[in-house]
């Protein structure tokens, strides 16, 4: 009883910590340079894309090559619907929900008729729903319709879409950024408030849906669908609704992504980046909520980190000359880094353990 | 539109999906045994297509015709290849043929990465131009121009594809890689050295992959890192289609690819080239889940 | 005890040109403990996937308590009120025990995605029911102690016991158990047995698929054997011990087995 007491006192011990860290940390990077709040806030946001996707991959056990397409329609949503482009400035709140509400959408007409297909065809339509949105992207900046020959301008193609409109609540713009008390906060490190606001939100929203009925459904269907169908679990529906609660949250990220960018382009969601976020769900620990925080912070923080180790000027000084491009020294290590933990760790760096907390609900009800 | 852009479009069609078909041969034969999507193939084609043009310049700047030259630098893109498909298979997909199934998929995609980048060191970023050794020059044959070079493309995809049917349908081997993609675990009992036999399955795929890179880059007359990563997707894409793990499943959708493509090019600018391939697919896959030609796969209690 | 839970009238179903099920026909009596036996491959566990939905029948009928029992996706069976458990053991493995258990509530149970997110008291009411109901039904099987830890790492008599407290878990009027006792020991299987009594007794139906003689001849009240996708023998398990035609399938037969 007395090692319980102090479990939980050290358990609110080290949450106060880890909150007080979070708090300070934008303050730390800032001392180093901006862009190092920068990197903070996109970290933030391949959390929120990782923990989405890990309801699709990692607890309902559905393989999504593509999901980097959802990110991309928030995205897009925001960018043309305040901006400079069609000239149009919604606010956020308007905007943020419409994104997510767009995704999701476009999550279940894809998922509709797919999501019969066996794991491995989905990974592929999926992956080439992907390609598809990108495609579009780049080349819905000159199209007419059938019998006109005015010429459409949707997403300026290639160059991509700037002048973006920021987050601002009540006519306050957050790049603009804030002095409190003499000590000055800048826009980044006010966007990395927020957005580690929502990330909170999004890893109980998360953790409440894996730790209920539909969660647990998810799971089952994961497992085993015939033993699943055979307790009554209308797989379809349920496929759906992962599906879309993934891509909600993917379109939610990529409303932010654009808004703190203030620039969007088709370059950012390529396929690369749908793998890399299934990899920071594999890596970390498939259906874990911790693991796949993990590993959304280590694969993007780590290329970072890397690219000022592998930096030209580090190479020189120690070795005289620059011996690799510090890009593709940064990949190998990265890919290498990759097949190394599958080989010695294939359920992730952290994993969800095998004998779980006896209380499971605890608190429901009491 | 005539009957004649028609044609062309096909012939154009028929000599692309050629090489998607070889390329789908080596994504299904692994599947087929080994249920993994060997993203890393795409990777060996660019492999195969940049050694076979450094050998084949090194070869010509010593002297040697440059048609032997050719021939020479295609055996030893195959070689590499095939030492290359071996080894990614040993090192990082058999210690985890027994891992979730995500497991593999994610270091065949580290393998993808780690391929190219290693193809930056070894060749460089460079779109290098591949040597115009059989000619380019048309040839009218009634409306429809082809070049000499399209059609040895075309020959030697029929000569290979005939040839591994004849490999897999009446040797000792292929019967062997038939029953151990049917069942692993009877194939082993029956004597059947599963680690040989899927070593085997590698080296044929990346060979057959090798010769489509060289394809590939004869064709457009260039060669980068960058270059499988595409048509992998393409190829992977035509496997599906066809139905993953049937050697017909990848010909066909290969050269259904191919024909869709650049007949669609007729009637839709060629921006959305690309996409055409997936929206067959997903067409394809509703109304055939299992493919074309594939087998449907029974749920069993 | 006369009145019937489940009807099957001619029940055929083909593979291609395989006969699997020809015309077989049963009535299996409320809270009775119900034996289908057979040889391999004598249709068994085709006739269970028919009549739990995995495959639809190519002629004949089911009624099921009283009413008929059209189904058209396995989903909609556990609705119904039949559960089944599965000949080779198909538990979800990376899920602990007691979540395993209340995978079965599902059916009966309404919380959608909202409620999941926000929980609201209705759906908290809903979950620490379910909870408390699983967790019940483990202490019946003999799992209590074991609810925490995932079900792949429980021994193989504990992974059946599981399967049938996560079928009992969707409120079942007819709990259809596939060779429950494959793979089991001599003290296993009296457990099980045991335990079948129990489900039986508790007011529920049980439709028992076995190879295990000892265990069918002696816990089912009424036993069906089919051969070659017939049914040749329909009695109590003195009646059948007696029948020269189950005799000769299962003697005579080289595909037989006795025990």
């Amino acid at each position: 009883m007395n090692t319980l007491l102090q479990n939980k006192r050290n358990q609110i011990i080290a949450i106060i910590a880890l909150g007080i860290f979070l708090l300070i940390l934008p303050f730390l990077a800032g001392m180093i340079g901006q862009a190092w709040v920068r990197i903070l806030n996109i970290t933030l946001l391949y959390v929120m894309l990782a923990l989405g996707l890990n309801v699709v991959v990692g607890v309902a056990g559905l393989l999504d090559l593509g999901y980097v397409a959802f990110y991309a329609v928030g995205a897009y949503t925001w960018s043309l619907l305040a901006s400079q482009h069609f000239n149009l400035h919604y606010p956020f709140w308007v905007l943020l929900p419409l994104g997510a509400f767009l995704a999701a959408l476009a999550g279940l007409m894809l998922g509709a008729p797919v999501l019969k297909l066996r794991g491995d065809y989905l990974a592929i339509v999926t992956l080439g729903f992907g390609e598809i949105i990108r495609i579009l992207m780049n080349n819905l900046d000159k199209f007419s319709l059938p019998g006109s020959d005015t010429v459409y301008n949707l997403t300026n193609g290639p160059r991509g879409i700037t002048g973006i409109d920021g987050l601002s609540f009540f006519g306050f713009k957050l790049r603009q950024g804030l002095e409190i008390f003499g000590l000055p906060i800048t826009g980044l490190q006010l966007y990395y408030f927020v957005f580690l606001t929502i990330t909170i939100f999004s890893v109980w929203m998360v953790y409440n849906l894996q730790h209920s009925r539909l969660g647990r459904a998810w799971q089952a269907l994961r497992e085993d669908e015939i033993a699943a169908k055979a307790m009554g679990i209308n797989v379809r529906n349920v496929k759906l609704a992962a599906f879309a609660f993934g891509a909600l949250t993917g379109g939610l990220a990529g409303g932010l992504f654009a808004a703190m960018q203030g620039f969007v382009s088709p370059e950012s969601f390529g396929l690369l980046e749908s793998v890399m976020i299934l990899a920071m769900v594999v890596l970390g620990g498939m259906g874990h909520i911790p693991g796949v925080i993990l590993g959304a912070v280590l694969l993007a923080a780590m290329p970072e980190v890397i690219r000022y180790v592998a930096d030209e000027r580090v190479q020189e000084s120690v070795f005289g000359h620059v011996l690799i491009a510090p890009e593709v020294l940064r990949n190998l290590i990265f890919s290498l880094a990759m097949i190394l933990i599958m080989l010695y760790m294939p359920r992730g760096l952290w994993p969800s353990p095998d004998r779980k907390a006896e209380a499971l609900n605890s608190g429901a009800g009491k | 539109m005539s009957i004649d852009v028609l044609l062309q479009q096909i012939v154009n069609g028929l000599v692309v999906g050629s090489v998607y078909a070889l390329v789908a041969l080596g994504y299904t034969m692994v599947y087929g045994i080994l249920q993994l999507i060997n993203f890393a193939h795409g990777e060996i084609v660019m492999i195969g297509a940049l050694s076979a043009l450094f050998v084949t310049n090194a070869l010509i700047a010593v002297g040697v015709p440059p048609a032997l030259a050719l021939v020479v630098a295609i055996l030893a893109a195959m070689i590499i290849c095939a030492i290359v498909g071996v080894s990614i298979e040993r090192i990082a997909y058999r210690p985890l043929r027994n891992a979730p199934r995500l497991a593999p998929l994610i270091t065949a995609i580290g393998v993808s990465i780690f391929l190219q980048q290693v193809a930056i060191l070894v060749f460089g970023r460079n779109y290098f131009t591949f040597p115009e050794i059989i000619s380019k020059a048309p040839i009218q044959i009634g409306a429809i121009t082809v070049t000499m070079n399209e059609i040895v493309i075309l020959i030697t995809s029929v000569a290979l594809m005939t040839g591994l049917l004849w490999l897999v349908n009446n040797t000792k081997i292929g019967t062997a890689m038939r029953a151990t993609a049917e069942n692993q675990k009877v194939a082993g009992l029956m004597g059947i050295d599963i680690n040989k036999i899927i070593a085997i399955t590698f080296a044929i795929g990346s060979g057959l992959g090798a010769v489509a890179g060289v394809m590939v880059a004869s064709n457009y007359g260039q060669a980068h890192y960058y270059m499988g990563f595409m048509l992998g997707l393409k190829a992977f894409t035509a496997a599906v289609m066809g139905g993953i793990g049937n050697l017909w499943g990848a010909m066909v959708g290969g050269l259904i690819l191919g024909l869709v493509e650049n007949v669609g090019l007729i009637f839709v600018r060629g921006d959305y080239k690309d996409i055409f391939a997936f929206v067959v697919l997903v067409a394809v896959l509703i109304f055939r889940p299992q493919g074309l030609i594939g087998e449907k796969v029974a749920e069993r209690a | 005890m006369s009145k019937m839970i489940f009807t099957a009238d001619g029940v055929t179903k083909k593979f291609g040109g395989v006969t699997a099920l020809d015309s077989v026909s049963m009535k299996i009596p409320k809270d009775s403990i119900f034996g289908l036996i057979g040889p391999n491959g004598a249709g068994k566990t085709t006739f269970f996937n028919t009549l739990t939905g995995l495959y639809q029948v190519d002629g004949g009928n089911f009624t099921f308590d009283d009413k008929p029992l059209n189904v058209k996706a396995p989903h909609e069976v556990a609705e119904v009120g039949i559960a089944r458990t599965f000949q080779n053991i198909r538990l979800f493995g990376e899920m602990s025990v007691l979540e395993n258990v209340m995978v079965g509530r599902h059916v009966r149970t309404k919380a959608g995605a909202f409620g999941a997110i926000f929980r609201p008291p209705s759906v908290r009411r809903e979950e620490a029911e379910t909870e408390a109901r699983s967790r019940e039904l483990l202490a019946y099987v003999g799992l209590e102690r074991r609810a925490g830890e995932k079900s792949r790492t429980l021994a193989y008599g504990e992974q059946r016991r599981l399967e049938i407290a996560r079928a009992l878990a969707t409120d079942p009027k007819l709990i259809a158990l596939d060779e429950p006792a494959a793979g089991m020991n001599a003290t296993e299987t009296v457990e099980l047995r045991k335990l079948i009594e129990r489900i039986a007794k508790d007011g529920k139906t049980v439709l028992l698929i076995e190879h295990d003689m000892r265990l069918v001849m002696n816990v089912c009240h009424h036993i069906v054997v089919l051969d070659y996708g017939k049914k040749i023998a329909d009695g109590t398990p003195a009646h059948i011990q007696k029948d020269a035609a189950v005799i000769k399938a299962y003697l005579g037969g080289a595909h037989g087995e006795t025990k």
